[in-house]
């Protein structure tokens, strides 16, 4: 009989206990929800339409997803590097429409119907882009980090015809930063490929 | 960053409607985004205008109108441009790297904030980013900063390598306020002095938008030079640059204009040393003179008093270019 009295007065107790455990969480989540709506605004959610090296993609994404953080957050193309993230080193440098920009400070919702080419397409499959083989033969990188940038605009140096000296070359390319100081090397991988 | 409504607006009418204190206009983003990740800029809506401004380069019979979303790097390599108006394409391939000019628009161009280090660190004082809050430049860390036309409110410069040969080509901004209406203003009247409201940085009305920026015809596609001193030979901002170019006719100099960046608030007319180039022969002692008449108006601050001895330097030898352009 006391056992099972004092079973009944522990259900009962456990049970309100639990039942006030399983509440609290859920208001103490939706007061924290309500601070934070009053004080961080919530994130505004938009459709992103990009077209990444020919491959067309619709992301659901915040707005403020820079075509960079797109690239390597939400599509995992992280050949683009993100390095000072404010147009100062020019790791994040890729292709729009044929022309070298910054990643870092293009928002993704701004190249909708525009062909965005990163690194990863440049090289045909297997076979690397001439301007990805003549930076491995002309050590034109020694950590690599800033090495897809700077093999970007090289591309579009070459492309556009600034290589006619070193001085053109270098100028057209001051835009991307190496901190390891293989400034040489790219510059003689430029020169190999404008030949 | 802040969250913000994106909107890409059908026209430019539309694109005003939707504009208020609250919103900003985004074309290249360059500078925009950058000052929006510093938490400097805090829009709630932005309007992207690439697609309902002009971005080409149209000859009129007094001169070129260029469309408000001409890209720099494109503007630069304009065949017209190049022909007619070389001293622009030369001051914007001194400016930026290639990527940022390819990206970077005319209207955004001329709406560039400054570089100042305190304005970009939002811990510390600012008059333009936070007004009343203090200048920190004014005995802080001047190096950069102005050495004429600069209050003990602000002192910092305007950053752009174009808004100089603008300025030293009498160029005029058409734009379209609030009300859609068009109206024209004198690029020398555009930027501001900071004087006591620092946080306006050009007389654009509140909420209107840059079309299109006109530039006269002139004769100075002949002597023309773009000098740039920095703190390394390419992207960078300058300390001290100078836009020149003559008009000459029997070894005498016809007219001149004369404007410098890196040295003011504003793109700065050498109204005084033009007057004075006037009618004289072009020679070093005269180049050497004028330079002297510039930097007698200059007040440098505690730290930039080198700017002062760069600027006599710059002006001689951007004179003496002229002469070999």
């Amino acid at each position: 009989m006391n056992s099972r009295q004092s079973s009944r007065r522990f259900f009962l107790k456990t049970s309100s206990v639990l039942s006030a455990f399983a509440f609290i969480p859920e208001s103490a989540k939706s007061f924290y929800k309500e601070i934070k709506k009053f004080f961080i605004p919530p994130k505004e959610m938009m459709p992103l339409v990009v077209t990444i090296n020919k491959k067309p993609y619709t992301i659901d994404a915040d707005s403020r997803t820079t075509l960079l953080d797109l690239l390597r957050e939400n599509l995992h193309l992280t050949g683009t590097k993100k390095g000072c993230d404010h147009g100062q080193c020019g790791a994040c440098t890729v292709h729009i429409d044929g022309q070298g920009v910054l990643s870092c400070l293009t928002l993704a919702a701004m190249v909708r119907g525009k062909n965005v080419t990163t690194i990863e397409g440049l090289s045909d499959g297997d076979e690397l882009h001439p301007m990805q083989q003549a930076f491995i033969e002309h050590d034109g990188f020694q950590c690599g980090y800033c090495t897809p940038g700077q093999i970007m605009s090289a591309v579009a140096c070459v492309n556009e015809g600034h290589t006619h000296s070193i001085a053109e070359i270098k100028e057209f390319m001051s835009g991307n930063l190496c901190r390891c100081g293989a400034y040489n090397g790219i510059v003689e991988s430029i020169q190999k490929i404008a030949k | 960053m802040r969250p913000f409504v994106f909107i890409k607006p059908d026209s430019a009418n539309q694109a005003l409607s939707r504009k208020d204190n609250a919103a900003q206009f985004i074309a290249g983003g360059t500078n925009l985004l950058d000052l929006m990740k510093k938490d400097i800029a805090q829009p709630e809506t932005i309007l992207d205008v690439n697609a309902v401004l002009s971005n080409t380069v149209q000859s009129t019979g007094k001169g070129i109108s260029i469309g408000a979303m001409m890209r720099n790097s494109a503007l630069a390599m304009d065949k017209d441009v190049v022909a007619r108006f070389p001293l622009v394409a030369k001051a914007i391939l001194a400016g930026s790297s290639p990527q940022i000019r390819n990206m970077a628009s005319t209207g955004g161009n001329l709406l560039q904030r400054t570089r100042c280090p305190y304005f970009y660190d939002i811990t510390l004082p600012c008059n333009k980013r936070k007004p009343g809050s203090g200048c920190s430049a004014l005995h802080g860390n001047n190096r950069i900063s102005a050495i004429v036309g600069w209050s003990d409110q602000c002192v910092a410069v305007h950053p752009s390598d174009f808004c100089i040969a603008l300025a030293a080509l009498d160029a005029s901004v058409v734009i379209s306020d609030k009300n859609q209406k068009k109206t024209t203003i004198l690029f020398k009247d555009f930027h501001r002095l900071p004087g006591n409201a620092p946080d306006k940085d050009t007389n654009l009305p509140a909420n209107a938008i840059i079309h299109s920026v006109e530039i006269p015809n002139n004769v100075f596609s002949k002597n023309y030079a773009y000098v740039k001193l920095r703190d390394r030979d390419s992207y960078a901002f300058a300390l001290v640059s100078v836009a020149a170019a003559l008009q000459l006719s029997n070894n005498k100099i016809v007219d001149a204009r004369l404007a410098s960046g890196g040295v003011a608030h504003r793109p700065w007319r050498w109204n005084a040393v033009e007057d004075f180039l006037k009618g004289k022969e072009p020679t070093a002692a005269t180049f050497k003179e004028a330079a002297d008449i510039a930097v007698k108006d200059t007040k440098p601050l505690t730290g930039n008093g080198f700017k002062v001895s760069m600027l006599r330097g710059a002006i001689e030898v951007a004179l003496q270019n002229c002469l070999t352009a």
